[in-house]
């Protein structure tokens, strides 16, 4: 098989490309035309003549310290640096003169004299551009010696050279060698302009000045580095570098891929040594990303390797044995033997499955597929359920379909944006950095959060307003911008009479103008200062592009659907929807979640949104599939648990999820998981719902198959197997395997086939297919005949429903309420270095940032507790109770506590509810009633637990 | 499932819709329960209807009688 290489040029064109009014030159004889504002080095670039430079590189603006990059330009004086040059019509520039050849190599000399010599064991040797530069621009000699004054020798003279420093490896994935530094500020550059962490800075001066990490005594891992590796890809020299490819040396080829980790869905250059992958390098060409990275995409795959990865598919008869190792075959048919006899005991419906977010379109489109064809039933769900399902309803309701109206290169145009619910920076890190510099070109931002995030004052932003609601008041804090956006005149009246049902918008003007929605009138509720409030909205409405980015913070309330369409209300009611720099856009949680939802995962709609009860869909899946399907809606994730603990349900099929630590109320979960028959569990590791399980299928990661993830822009991004899967399959052919072996007759030989079959069966998807995303890189849904090329923007001329629906959103208390014994608010969320449930990031050196869940507590609530600074806490709800570490922190208001479920030692969701979203039952992990005492260690049922854990995870020595 | 986690959520979907200006909300709600209700989980809820459950919104009660049959 050729690797995958997409014809674009991969060229460092040395400064960005700009647009403007063109402007036409000519360099070295050769005429060009580039628009304005571009640098002579650019255009000398795109006519094909590359100018020496180390200071610049084209994914940060010029800087001009290098001076190696010099010009002579007709007409001009002196010798001016190309890169931070602007070109000029008529410009006559001569890029190889004598006088310009000298300078360069006088400059070159003097870097050279203070580096080290040692190019054939160095790292980088055979991708340096220190080295191609001195090639390049012909040094031959180094007049001055190696003895002088220099940073590359730790002794000099017999003396220690206190220029000289160590050094620095503590970041576990790339090292710092000062002694090859050329100070070019790169890496420091590459930090503000493209992470916007600004944790680097040049210290000293002149021939003294180097790069640090942080503050005096800081190293690397010390700093506030978040480990992206964007100075990592900008440094032109060994200095700062990947240490897996200090260990397995340069790589020799490359396969663009997608991250699998979040829904940014960045896209990467898995390089590698024959199948060796040596380093994943964010690809400039990625519409998602733009060649930025998180810690997480950029080096976070180590757990292919991990080994606690199982290989082998195993089976048991209970859950109180231990695992048997077996061949695909038998594991398989006894899968399929168990489901079948359940089927005939107890019935058609008494058996379902669960499709991944992590896994391809292609395999959540197999897995339901199976289940409404093969298991003859609507028993699909997906994870989705436990975090966007209230996204699919609340804007199918408002804007005609579920999804995202924009692409994230859309927040370069926004001027004022609202983030509710998402911690950005966090969660989806690449998009937040995207955010931040828009940020501090001047856009302005609104937080709706419980907590204070990071965005809320970072480095060169702060926020504009930080609305800091009281967990569960979402709907009443939207509504309330609503009260002002319509009773101060502020609606856009234009947008709303020719794009919006008139009848339901002047319905919920009326509602939301009455005074108890006021933000006075619900400011004690809320506890959002009503002038704050006030000031907030008309920054929304009146501030130009108005964007809203929410997260799981509205989703996961009983009125997560409520406030999604809250959220549409409020768009629709200023105009900001249809064009570039505006819209709503959901941050989606796992790399696939738009894709699964997309893909027909929900019980009660087929691929592309279409209710199962509609005869017409129906009708085009059962001609091509050769089956009836269900007419009738099937049971949700936690409905499915529920009918098994009352013995209606028995036999389930789980890709790539992890229901017993991602769901709430782990006991129910468990208890549902016991009272089944046959579990079947799918995935990369033994996982948490694994010891439950009676088959265990070893799945594939994202390095070893093909096909496609959907992102948070609904981009469709391609996924391209970099190695042969470790475990024998990719998992649509494990799928495809049990399919079969349960009577179906599927012949798939690869995921292009079954996306033909998706765009043959699915409006939106029509035009898509793996030649027209090897041509483009990637394209936006809907995509057929009327957009071929994809929709960056949705609902521009018209809704996808016609007429957008206002919807009237009455605040209702969660039935979840403090009191005497359970007085403060428990909020969950995430971190930066771990994703989800942490399966693979916890076996990543990603642990050094995280190694543990820990409790936010505000200091007063953790005083009046007796509760210190790294204390163990136990925290108890109606539900049950949990102990961890607490973390005093004013980021938190008095009276609502914060934790992650990384770790499954903690087991936070021990502690959540079942409480749930009114239309989808997607779980209100964000309020849970809860009391903190302190303790001395984790609780009984934290004992109990690893001791089952650890029973249930043994495995009997294969058989010879 | 237990009765009262039934009838919660069904009174939750109800809530919702009171709030809608409609004029025949309880139409709404027997079509919410239709589409995104199993028809086990429709069964249980007439059953406890018909059973004169206590703690049944009244909107739920009028919307049971009008969802689809469940098989
Ligand atoms: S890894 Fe990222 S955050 Fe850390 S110093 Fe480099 S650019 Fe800055
Ligand atoms: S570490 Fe690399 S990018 Fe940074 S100043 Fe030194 S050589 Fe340049
Ligand atoms: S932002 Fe998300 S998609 Fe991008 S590298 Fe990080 S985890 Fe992967
Ligand atoms: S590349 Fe232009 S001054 Fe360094």
């Amino acid at each position: 098989m050729k690797d995958f290489v997409i014809p674009w040029d991969d060229a460092d064109k040395g400064t960005p490309a700009k647009t403007g009014a063109p402007v036409t030159l000519t360099v070295d004889g050769i005429a060009v035309t580039v628009p304005e504002g571009t640098s002579v080095m650019r255009a000398a670039a795109e006519a094909g003549i590359q100018v020496p430079k180390l200071c610049a590189t084209d994914s940060l603006e010029a800087f001009g310290s290098c001076r190696l990059c010099v010009v002579e330009i007709e007409g001009r004086r002196g010798t001016p640096a190309s890169c931070t040059t602007p070109v000029a019509d008529g410009m006559v520039v001569h890029t190889q003169t004598d006088k310009v050849a000298k300078l360069r190599r006088g400059v070159m000399e003097l870097y050279i004299s203070d580096h080290p010599l040692d190019c054939l064991t160095c790292a980088a040797n055979g991708d340096c551009e220190l080295q191609d530069m001195a090639g390049m621009v012909g040094l031959r000699d180094v007049r001055y010696g190696y003895e002088g004054e220099n940073h590359v020798f730790a002794r000099a003279g017999g003396e220690a050279n206190a220029r000289y420093l160590p050094k620095d490896e503590s970041n576990p994935y790339f090292t710092y060698d000062p002694s090859k530094c050329i100070v070019c500020s790169r890496c420091v550059r590459a930090c503000e302009e493209v992470q916007g962490t600004f944790a680097l800075t040049i210290e000293g001066r002149g021939f003294d000045s180097r790069v640090s990490a942080g503050m005096a005594g800081d190293d690397f891992l010390t700093s506030e580095c978040v480990s992206c590796g964007a100075c990592v890809q900008a440094c032109p020299t060994a200095t700062l570098q990947e240490k897996s490819t200090v260990e397995l040396g340069t790589p020799d080829r490359k396969v663009v891929t997608t991250c699998a980790y979040c829904g940014v869905g960045c896209s990467f250059e898995a390089q590698l040594n024959g199948d060796r992958l040596v380093r994943m390098v964010p690809w400039k060409h990625g519409k998602a990303n733009r060649g930025h990275s998180c810690v997480k995409g950029r080096f976070a795959y180590g757990y292919a390797e991990h080994p606690d990865r199982i290989l082998n598919p195993m089976i048991r008869e209970s859950i109180d044995q231990p695992w048997r190792e077996v061949s695909w075959e038998e594991a398989v048919g006894f899968a399929a033997g168990r489901l079948r006899s359940i089927q005939e005991t107890h019935g058609r419906q008494a058996i379902g499955g669960i499709t991944s977010s992590r896994c391809t379109n292609e395999e959540t489109y197999l897995v339901q597929k199976m289940i409404r064809a093969v298991f003859g039933n609507n028993n699909t769900d997906t994870c989705a359920r436990v975090c966007h399902s209230p996204t699919g309803y609340g804007l199918k309701t408002t804007f005609g379909t579920s999804a995202g109206t924009q692409d994230f290169d859309s927040v370069e145009a926004s001027d004022v944006v609202v983030v509710i619910g998402a911690n950005p920076t966090d969660g989806h890190p690449v998009f937040g950095s995207r955010l931040k510099k828009r940020l501090r070109q001047g856009a302005k931002l609104i937080v709706i959060d419980p907590r204070r995030i990071d965005l809320v004052r970072t480095p060169h932003v702060e926020a504009a307003h930080h609305l800091p609601l009281r967990p569960g008041t979402n709907v009443a804090v939207l509504t309330a911008m609503a009260h002002v956006i319509v009773t101060e005149g502020l609606v856009d009246e234009e947008f709303v009479a020719s794009r919006c049902d008139t009848e339901a918008f002047e319905d919920w003007a009326a509602f939301v103008a009455e005074e108890r929605n006021s933000p006075e009138a619900t400011e004690a509720l809320t506890g959002v200062p009503a002038a704050e409030l006030r000031a907030a909205a008309r920054l929304y409405a009146t501030g130009g592009n108005g964007a809203i980015y929410y997260g799981l913070g509205v989703t996961e309330h009983s009125q997560g659907s409520t406030t999604v369409m809250a959220i549409a209300n409020l768009a629709m009611a200023t105009g900001n929807i249809g064009r570039p720099g505006v819209g709503v856009n959901p941050l989606r949680g796992q790399n696939n979640v738009q894709g699964s939802c997309d893909m027909g995962s929900f019980p009660h709609e087929l691929p592309g949104y279409r209710h199962v009860s509609d005869d017409a869909a129906r009708e085009v899946f059962e001609k091509i599939w050769g089956a009836k399907i269900d007419a009738e809606p099937g049971l949700r994730i936690p409905n499915m648990l529920d009918a098994a603990v009352s013995g209606e349900f028995k036999g389930i099929y789980i890709q790539g999820e992890d229901i017993l630590q991602s769901d709430p109320d782990t006991r129910h979960v468990a208890a549902g998981l016991a009272a089944m028959d046959c579990v079947i569990v799918h995935d990369l590791f033994l996982n948490e719902t694994a010891n439950y399980a009676h088959v265990f299928l070893p799945g594939s990661t994202f390095l070893e198959k093909d096909g496609t993830f959907t992102n948070a822009e609904r981009r469709i991004n391609r996924v391209r197997r970099v190695m042969a899967p470790k475990n024998g399959y990719a998992d649509w052919e494990v799928t495809l395997l049990l399919a079969n072996a349960m009577g179906a007759d599927w012949d798939y030989t690869h995921p292009s086939e079954i996306m033909e079959e998706i765009a043959a069966t699915t409006p939106s998807f029509a035009g898509v297919t793996y030649a027209l995303l090897e041509e483009k890189g990637s394209v936006q849904w809907p995509c057929n005949a009327a957009r071929p090329e994809g929709s960056p923007v949705m609902h521009a001329e018209s809704f996808a429903n016609g007429k957008g629906r206002f919807m009237v959103t009455e605040y209702v208390a969660t039935e979840e309420r403090t009191g005497p014994r359970f007085p403060l608010l428990l909020t969950t969320g995430r971190i930066l270095s771990q994703y989800n449930v942490g399966a693979q990031t916890r076996r990543t050196a990603n642990t050094v940032w995280h190694q543990e869940d820990v409790l936010e507590i505000h200091p007063h609530d953790a005083e009046v507790r007796g509760v210190r600074e790294g204390d163990w806490v136990k925290i108890a709800s109606r539900k049950g109770e949990t102990s961890l570490r607490a973390h005093l922190t004013d980021r938190v208001a008095p009276g609502v506590v914060y934790t992650t479920f990384h770790h499954p030692d903690t087991q936070a969701n021990v502690v959540t509810t079942d409480y749930s979203d009114w239309a989808t039952n997607c779980p209100e992990y964000k309020v849970t009633a809860v009391q903190v005492a302190p303790s001395n260690g984790p609780t009984e049922w934290q004992r109990d637990y690893a001791e089952q854990a650890g029973r249930a995870r043994r495995i009997l020595p294969a058989a010879e | 499932m237990s009765p009262e986690k039934l009838a919660r959520m069904a009174n939750q979907i109800a809530t919702f819709f009171r709030a809608q200006p409609a004029e025949d909300r309880a139409a709404l709600v027997a079509k919410h329960l239709n589409d995104f209700w199993e028809p086990r989980m429709r069964r249980q809820l007439l059953d406890l209807v018909q059973a004169g459950h206590a703690d049944l919104d009244p909107l739920v009660v009028e919307a049971a009688g009008r969802m689809r049959a469940p098989a």
